[in-house]
């Protein structure tokens, strides 16, 4: 019976979530030019649910202080008290607001991974084109560098990194955009690969152009769309790996308020039955559910508009 | 043939450049480890005296070169040197837990990779139908779920009520059958995680091939849909699908490290945050080799039955 | 229509092992094969449906081949397609009857039609490479469809494959079929091709531009095996071409269409004699085009020079071979020959793109550097570049006036009004109005356009030579015309010279003053144009000139009185090997 009964859960969940992203996208035609408006249009109930989570989370991340109720690592009570009209959604292990940590949460972790990814993808782009655009020799060192950097698998590499270095947020920033960047820059490198050989780079390179107009002006604009769906991609990457490794404690240290180790700190409640912990952890693979759904249309798009 | 053989040669030369490469990388990345092993060691007590004897006993006054031809002949033999933190033979510490690694990895790839073949095949035969669209939509979900979330949703639904243990806690002496059942919940974890990568991407591959002229000529023969798929696409298939089957894999091997943790199992990957904790140096080294050996293994596996499996390579003019 | 669906047994052709082609009778009118009527095909499009065909009636005759014609576009592979039952992805038939030998295909379920693809209706593809599965051996391949079909046994259909490929003039038939379709060249698996869809002996065959990816001197041989094979089993034949002359050989009737509409049908000779519809004379006026030779210059520095250029890529094998000749002022060099034998290569040492390993290349007698890095701002700009694919040529993201604007501000150093005068100019030299298409993208203009487009960005550089690299043919004729017409004035008003690239001998009528014809990397003849195409020819030079169909429907078949069965295509270019 219970289980039927969450089946019942899930599947109002997945009725109301296509519902709001209905809404969400009613809401989109109408406040957008008429051009996006014909884009969002054509957009799923899944995608459009998607950008309405990345609204959410990304004005909570924006706001965070004023949305919560009391402060990041304000220690109010005794640890683990239930949820109450004081605390909404209970305390945690020292006594912290577990509602107002998860608020602070969406701009401590969002916002690291975010930083990660755009870090990763301005270096990863720029050499992965300028290997493309020079090819030969350099090409080829800096493909087989990455090549051996890339067989090991990226957690462990982090790891193994972090031991190094230490477990703070500078060097986490530094390692996971550094490996993440090896990435990126593979595909970087073949999407400029698949341009550099086109006519126009060719009479653009016998016009007489130097490297950085074919990297900035031919190159990249034609580059944007494929690399544009790649970075939600790695987003969820990184996003998934910096959980991961700060659910192992090993990512953004305490007192910052985090969703990995949120779900660490807290999880032996579960074993008596209360899902607190999983609430964090549920916001995780709410947002990456979102990114993904969104970059799935945008490939879809992509696609599409090529026959 | 010949050509196959070199072919191959040349991949296997390829990775064991790729492993040597990975081990020096390794090696170098803790020389470069700010300080010295040895402070780091000591800590607090580090006096010049300590400092010096601790160097001398691991061998660090000895150049560079010569440490690191010692450290990958020891591997090799599978010596691993010392825990810093345990201060045990690290071989001791690592072969029931490499056993226990692989047998979750091996019970996770024996109902994850059927099973998502057969989706993947499935979705791809009804593309754009309500069971593509419902099980890509799962799958999608699947992917973006971190591994812990999925852990401990199988642990509030499955152990709670008593039918699973939570902890999978397992020794050299459990029998067969009782790993099995300890190991359900972390297997069914990963296989949830893995398949839906697995099953993505197989559908991809196979379309991709339906997608080819020489599809459509199978089709105005009129030879029947499933001989299509069975005799047309699939053997065109089978690259792209084992590099799939590959990669996720090796993508378990990321996997197994946070599921180990969820559920208390006493594998590598659980030997290695501990030692990222304590920065006990030479275990991660130890099980960072190991890990990235099985993923450039598996790797080349993959690469060398694709090799296989294409007559244009099989059969040069 | 309405007449009772025929037995099975009385259209099944009896299967034998020893292919004997029955001499059946020429076709009587009335014995309709398949009846098309009133056909409307819709393709999606960007989320909408368009027009693809609107309301065509077709119909066959049994032994009849009927040739479909039109440019890119116009909706023939679609058609063609239709005639099976089949519409590709994101296509749909939204109205007509199809009626195959009495039966509804519309009406038909799935595996009915399956039923009769293959087995009485066949197809041949465009690219047989992408085409024949890369995993199966040919005969493997050729056995599916009898087998499937249940139309003779696995023996049986590889006897009768051996015969039909011996037929086909392929070489060694016993054998051929252990082959991996990788493992033959283009024209040959062409034929293959041809015989697999014959292996059921079907009533039909739709041809969907079977030679159309393919060299003139190969094509001769697709061409005189399929022409061979339709004519003596009596198989009906929908032939698909842009190629009228190719088209005139085959076909018995033709039918013109322009974008999903039928412009007119007639039987071929009338067609080619004295086509009825305004449409259908400009198509044919294409090839009556020529200039008018310029005379020769003499004693004049040329203003390029190849000087005894060898050069290769990465492998030792060399692609060039001691290439030499000259261009001169207001002249147009086609260099000519078929895919492999090194004349873009040329254009890429000239341009610096491949530094030649012997060999130099000279600009109004001054040595240029072999790189095109070393080469000076004013050296780059002389030389300019237009290419074969103009939407590959120019760069989607960047507008019509940037685009042109750019060589002219970079080489001239124009800026503000000065710079969009000279683009308006140049938009106008090139007969597009400059209003209307300044702020456009490369995605908002016709293929023509384009090319129109890469031109003036030419000749904003002020250029003295340009080098034409296939520039016509990605176009449909009568837009290719106008190109063509568009390079001849402005070379007379602007003074230039060309180094026109081409594989088509029609092209190089109409433009050239002096021909180069290039095979394997080497030159193999040279010389003005009135000379070149007058006997006596060099072997290569005949060979190529002869392959060129032309539009006469007994063409095809006086070529092989004159030639043999066994002396075109791969087979002729050996023996000319051979001798010399």
């Amino acid at each position: 019976m219970a289980y039927l009964l969450t089946l019942l859960w899930i599947i109002v969940a997945v009725l109301v979530s296509l519902g709001a992203g209905w809404c969400f996208r009613a809401f989109l035609i109408s406040v957008s030019s008429q051009n996006m408006a014909k884009v969002f249009r054509t957009a799923p109930l899944t995608a459009s649910f998607g950008l309405l989570v990345i609204a959410i989370y990304t004005s909570c991340a924006v706001f965070a202080p004023l949305i919560a109720p009391y402060g990041e690592a304000e220690i109010l009570s005794y640890g683990f008290e239930p949820w109450s009209s004081d605390y909404w959604l209970g305390t945690d292990n020292l006594g912290r607001d577990v509602f107002t940590r998860l608020i602070y949460g969406a701009r401590n972790t969002v916002g690291i991974a975010f930083l990660i990814t755009a870090l990763a993808f301005i270096f990863g782009t720029i050499i992965g084109i300028y290997a493309a655009l020079k090819g030969g020799f350099i090409d080829q060192l800096l493909s087989r560098l990455i090549d051996v950097l890339m067989a090991i698998p990226s957690l462990i590499f982090s790891l193994l990194m972090l031991t190094i270095f230490g477990t703070n947020v500078i060097s986490l920033v530094l390692v996971i955009a550094t490996i993440d960047s090896t990435r990126v820059f593979r595909i970087a490198r073949a999407v400029a690969l698949n341009i550099v050989q086109l006519d126009y780079i060719e009479a653009a390179k016998l016009r007489g152009e130097n490297t950085l107009y074919l990297i900035i002006r031919e190159i990249l604009p034609n580059a944007l769309a494929p690399l544009a769906a790649e970075f939600g991609l790695r987003f969820c990457f990184v996003f998934l790996m910096i959980s991961a490794l700060s659910f192992m404690g090993l990512g953004l240290q305490p007192p910052s308020a985090d969703w990995g180790s949120m779900v660490r700190d807290n999880a032996d409640l579960i074993s008596f039955g209360d899902i607190t912990p999983l609430i964090p952890a549920g916001a995780i693979a709410l947002l990456t559910i979102a990114v993904n759904f969104v970059v799935d249309w945008m490939l879809h798009r992509a696609s599409g508009l090529k026959d | 043939m010949s050509n196959v053989i070199k072919m191959i040669l040349k991949r296997l030369g390829l990775g064991v450049l790729t492993l040597l490469l990975l081990s020096l990388l390794i090696f170098l990345s803790v020389e470069a480890l700010p300080g010295d092993l040895a402070e780091t060691i000591l800590g607090q007590q580090a006096t010049p005296e300590n400092v010096a004897a601790i160097r001398k006993e691991l061998g660090l006054d000895l150049p560079a070169h010569t440490r690191y031809l010692n450290w990958l002949g020891g591997m090799l033999q599978g010596d691993f040197g010392n825990s810093l933190a345990l201060k045990k033979p690290i071989s001791g510490l690592i072969a029931p837990r490499l056993q226990n690694t692989l047998f979750l990895t091996l019970y996770t790839a024996c109902i994850a990779v059927p099973l998502a073949l057969i989706l993947g095949m499935a979705a791809s035969l009804f593309r754009n139908g309500y069971f593509d669209r419902i099980s890509n939509a799962t799958a999608l979900s699947a992917i973006s779920m971190p591994e812990f979330f999925v852990g401990y949703i199988m642990i509030y639904f499955f152990a709670l009520s008593g039918y699973f243990p939570s902890m999978a806690n397992i020794n050299p002496n459990t029998p067969f059958i009782d790993k099995l059942y300890v190991c359900f919940l972390p297997a069914l974890t990963l296989t949830l995680v893995v398949t839906a990568h697995m099953m993505r991407m197989t559908r991809a591959a196979i379309i991709n091939v339906l997608a080819l002229p020489y599809i459509e000529m199978a089709n105005l023969k009129g030879v029947k849909p499933r001989r299509v798929i069975v005799l047309h696409a699939l053997p065109n298939a089978v690259a792209p699908i084992v590099n799939v089957v590959a990669l996720n894999l090796a993508y378990l091997i990321t996997g197994v490290v946070i599921v180990e943790i969820v559920f208390v199992f006493p594998g590598l990957g659980q030997l290695m945050v501990d030692g990222v904790k304590f920065r006990d140096v030479p275990v991660v080294q130890a099980t960072a080799l190991i890990f990235a050996s099985a993923y450039v293994g598996l790797n080349l596996l993959a690469d060398i039955i694709s090799t296989i499996t294409n007559p244009r390579l099989m059969r040069q003019r | 229509m309405t007449k009772a669906i025929p037995t099975k047994a009385k259209t099944k052709t009896p299967a034998k092992a020893k292919a004997k082609a029955p001499a059946k009778a020429k076709p009587k009118q009335g014995d309709i094969l398949l009846q098309m009527r009133n056909i409307h095909i819709k393709g999606k499009s960007d989320e909408s449906w368009i027009d693809i065909i609107n309301g065509i009636d077709l119909d066959l005759y049994r032994g009849e081949v009927l040739g479909l014609i039109g440019e890119s576009g116009a909706g023939k592979s679609t058609l063609g397609l239709a005639a099976m039952g089949f519409c590709r992805d994101g296509c749909k038939i939204t109205d007509g009857s199809i009626s195959f030998d009495g039966m509804d295909l519309m009406q038909m379920d799935k595996s009915s039609l399956r039923e009769l693809r293959g087995k009485r209706i066949a197809y041949v593809a465009q690219s047989a490479a992408a085409s024949f599965n890369p995993a199966h051996k040919l005969l493997d391949q050729f056995c599916e469809a009898p087998l499937v079909h249940d139309v003779m046994s696995r023996n049986d259909a590889s006897q009768y494959a051996i015969d039909l490929y011996d037929r086909m003039n392929l070489p060694s038939p016993e054998t051929f079929g252990l082959r991996y379709p990788h493992e033959v060249s283009g024209g040959q698996l062409q034929r293959a091709m041809t015989a697999m869809a014959l292996s059921c002996r079907p009533d039909l065959i739709i041809f969907d531009e079977p030679t159309t990816a393919l060299d003139v001197t190969t094509q001769i041989e697709v061409l005189a095996a399929i022409k061979d094979i339709v004519k003596e089993f009596n198989t009906a034949a929908i032939y698909i071409s842009h190629d009228l002359a190719v088209v005139a050989q085959m076909a018995d009737r033709i039918k013109v269409l322009l974008k999903g509409d039928e412009v007119e049908q007639a039987p071929t000779e009338i067609m080619l004699k004295k086509p009825s519809q305004e449409y259908t004379k400009s198509l044919w006026a294409v090839r009556e085009h020529t200039r008018k030779e310029q005379p020769a210059v003499k004693n004049q520095t040329p203003v390029i020079s190849i000087k005894s250029v060898t050069a290769g890529y990465h492998s030792s094998v060399d692609v060039l071979r001691d290439v030499s000749f000259d261009i001169h002022k207001r002249r147009t060099v086609a260099v000519v020959g078929e895919s492999g034998s090194g004349k873009s290569t040329t254009a890429r040492v000239v341009t610096g793109l491949l530094p030649p390993r012997m060999g130099s290349i000279e600009f109004q007698g001054e040595t240029l550097p072999a790189q095109y890095q070393s080469r000076s701002r004013e050296q780059l700009r002389h030389i300019q570049m237009i290419y074969q694919m103009a939407d590959t040529a120019l760069n989607p993201k960047l507008r019509i006036r940037d685009l042109i604007a750019r060589p002219a501000k970079m080489y001239l150093g124009l800026t503000g009004k000065a710079l969009d005068d000279r683009v308006r100019d140049l938009l106008h030299m090139i007969e597009m109005e400059p209003d209307q298409f300044i702020d456009r993208l490369p995605s908002e203009l016709s293929g023509g356009q384009k090319q129109r487009i890469g031109i003036a960005r030419a000749i904003a550089a002020e250029p003295t030579v340009i080098i034409c690299d296939e520039v016509t043919s990605a176009l449909d004729q009568l837009v290719a015309e106008g190109i063509l017409k568009l390079l001849d004035r402005l070379q007379s008003e602007l003074d230039l010279s060309y180094m026109f690239i081409t594989h088509d001998l029609a092209t190089v009528r109409a433009i050239a003053d002096e021909v180069v014809v290039m095979k394997d990397g080497d030159v193999v003849e040279q010389g003005i144009k009135s000379k070149m195409f007058k006997p006596p020819h060099h072997p290569y030079t005949e060979l190529l000139l002869g392959s060129v169909p032309e539009m006469d429907s007994k063409w095809l078949d006086r070529l092989l009185d004159s030639r043999g069965k066994d002396n075109l295509g791969d087979a002729a270019i050996a023996k000319m090997n051979k001798k010399s």
